[in-house]
């Protein structure tokens, strides 16, 4: 199981309605992955202040960032402590902390127990901004813990979700450790996330990243990769995992279920269609 | 008169336990939004008319009753369906008539991968495409098809026969293009009369079962 909401306006005007309808969508895909939920909002300016560099913690809190480094703005999300501030400057001063999301212009937010609870804890109903994607979380690979929640965001500003499991987790990490990418948790989902950051620092564009995601990953599933500037739908050969995505002048959305879309503006008159297996799908700003 | 349940106010609960000892020959289900197990084993001969989008095993395992979706059905719709009639106006995803024993399941825009996956007897008429591995291990039935299909067509297939109109991106393991005689234009005229459907059964191929891999033998081994 496992349940995917993501959501990218095209109309300025429902920026400031992005964390309440992503927060309505999080709360249908309840039941597919009820111990854990995260999310992530790009341009909100209270989550991330335009211009200003922000880092998403784990293992801290306000009271230790403030502590730490007098001056700079934080604050607690749940299990989350968000800070405007980069994350070499946080590395130095917190190397206990684990670092869940950084860049410009975005904010990643996770925990565990019941999403809707956790959602109310993050606040998401009254945030703003032009892109959002959410995942509730049934654990299958690994331990349920803040650091096993989705999204995975690895790089600057990157995002990725996940419903499924692959096969061949631990050989691709393996890999890539041997290549000196770290790791913050056994989660198979997180060898994607990184696969996938690790091929755009090497200058495959997007596209390219998810189609050799394709060719390398064994295993089920449906993801959704976000950027600064993109969203992104791919799933297995055998698409057994459920997406759909809906689409109309105002917004893309996909998620694991249409009731998930069922609560969108609009939902009515949305183009609305499965991905075919793997197609990468990619929208961008 | 159709009686009517708003699931905005009714719970899915009610509406089944409704419809398992019903008062009404006809029914008109309002605001299903995507809901899961709409209208589930019903086992009478009733009308059953959903407004709007479905969730997940719409009509499963329906005897005798006609249900018709006035929009898109999720995963598994009519799965295990053993008599009666299941219509879906919009599109099916996946598993649409899993493993049905009886009846006709009508999708008159395109159903996703494995329509009819270990389809037992059920007769499935599919307007638009069907995806990838649709008919995988049908042992009983029929799947006509007027649009295209995907890959691996049939997989590993038994008894059931498959009518297609359009283009077969491939066939799975052990089905097979297989001559179209007097009886299949006659069978499949009334598969489609039956859907409401007005192609002409001249315009289709049929593909069935080679019967190589009905027991295991370790020459097959590259085929399964």
């Amino acid at each position: 199981m496992c349940g995917i909401v993501g959501l990218h306006l095209r109309d300025p005007s429902l920026e400031p309605r992005l964390g309440d309808l992503l927060s309505a969508m999080l709360g249908q895909v309840v039941e597919r992955g009820p111990d854990s939920a995260g999310v992530a909002v790009y341009g909100d300016p209270r989550l991330s202040p335009p211009g200003q560099a922000v880092v998403s913690l784990l293992g801290t809190s306000k009271t230790e960032v403030e502590a730490a480094l007098p001056g700079v703005v934080a604050f607690d999300a749940d299990a989350t402590t968000v800070v405007h501030a980069g994350a070499d400057q946080l590395a130095a001063a917190l190397p206990e902390a684990t670092v869940i999301g950084s860049g410009e212009g975005f904010a990643v937010l996770k925990g565990t127990g019941n999403p809707v609870e956790l959602a109310d804890a993050f606040g998401l109903a009254g945030v703003s901004g032009w892109q959002g994607v959410g995942h509730t979380r049934m654990a299958t690979e690994s331990a349920v813990t803040p650091e096993g929640a989705h999204p995975f965001s690895v790089g600057p500003g990157q995002c990725l979700v996940h419903n499924g499991s692959f096969a061949n987790h631990a050989t691709i990490r393996r890999e890539l450790r041997a290549q000196g990418v770290e790791f913050d948790s056994e989660n198979d989902s997180e060898v994607g996330a990184r696969f996938v950051a690790h091929q755009l620092e090497q200058g495959a564009d997007l596209e390219k990243a998810l189609r050799l995601l394709c060719e390398r990953f064994d295993g089920f599933y449906t993801l959704l990769v976000s950027t600064g500037d993109s969203f992104a739908v791919v799933r297995d050969a055998i698409a057994c995992k459920p997406a759909l995505v809906a689409e109309t002048d105002a917004w893309v959305a996909m998620a694991s279920e249409y009731r998930a879309l069922d609560v969108l503006p609009g939902i009515e008159n949305a183009r609305i269609f499965e991905p075919e297996p793997e197609e990468v799908y990619i929208w961008r700003r | 008169m159709a009686t009517l349940i708003d699931l905005a106010r009714t719970p899915v609960r009610e509406l089944n336990q409704a419809l398992h000892a019903p008062e009404a020959a006809s029914w008109r289900v309002l605001n299903p939004r995507g809901a899961h197990a709409v209208a589930c084993g019903v086992r009478e001969d009733l009308a059953v008319d959903i407004e709007g989008h479905v969730g997940y095993y719409c009509a499963g395992m329906n005897q005798r009753a006609t249900v018709t979706v006035h929009g898109n059905a999720g995963t598994g719709v009519a799965e295990n369906m053993m008599s009666g009639t299941v219509r879906v106006r919009g599109n099916a995803s996946q598993s649409a008539g899993a493993t049905a024993h009886g009846g006709l399941l009508v999708v008159d825009g395109d159903a996703s991968a494995r329509c009819g996956i270990s389809m037992k007897g059920v007769d499935i008429v599919v307007g638009g495409n069907v995806g990838h591995m649709s008919a995988f291990m049908g042992q009983a039935g029929r799947l006509v098809v007027c649009g295209d299909a995907g890959e691996a067509l049939g997989d590993s297939l038994y008894e059931a026969r498959i009518y297609v109109r359009g283009a077969v991106k491939s066939l799975g393991a052990d089905c097979v293009e297989k001559e179209m005689r007097a009886e299949h234009f006659v069978e499949l005229a009334e598969l489609l009369k039956a859907a409401e459907r007005d192609e002409d059964a001249a315009d289709f191929r049929r593909y069935g079962s080679a019967r190589t891999l009905y027991h295991f033998n370790v020459g097959n081994s590259a085929a399964y």
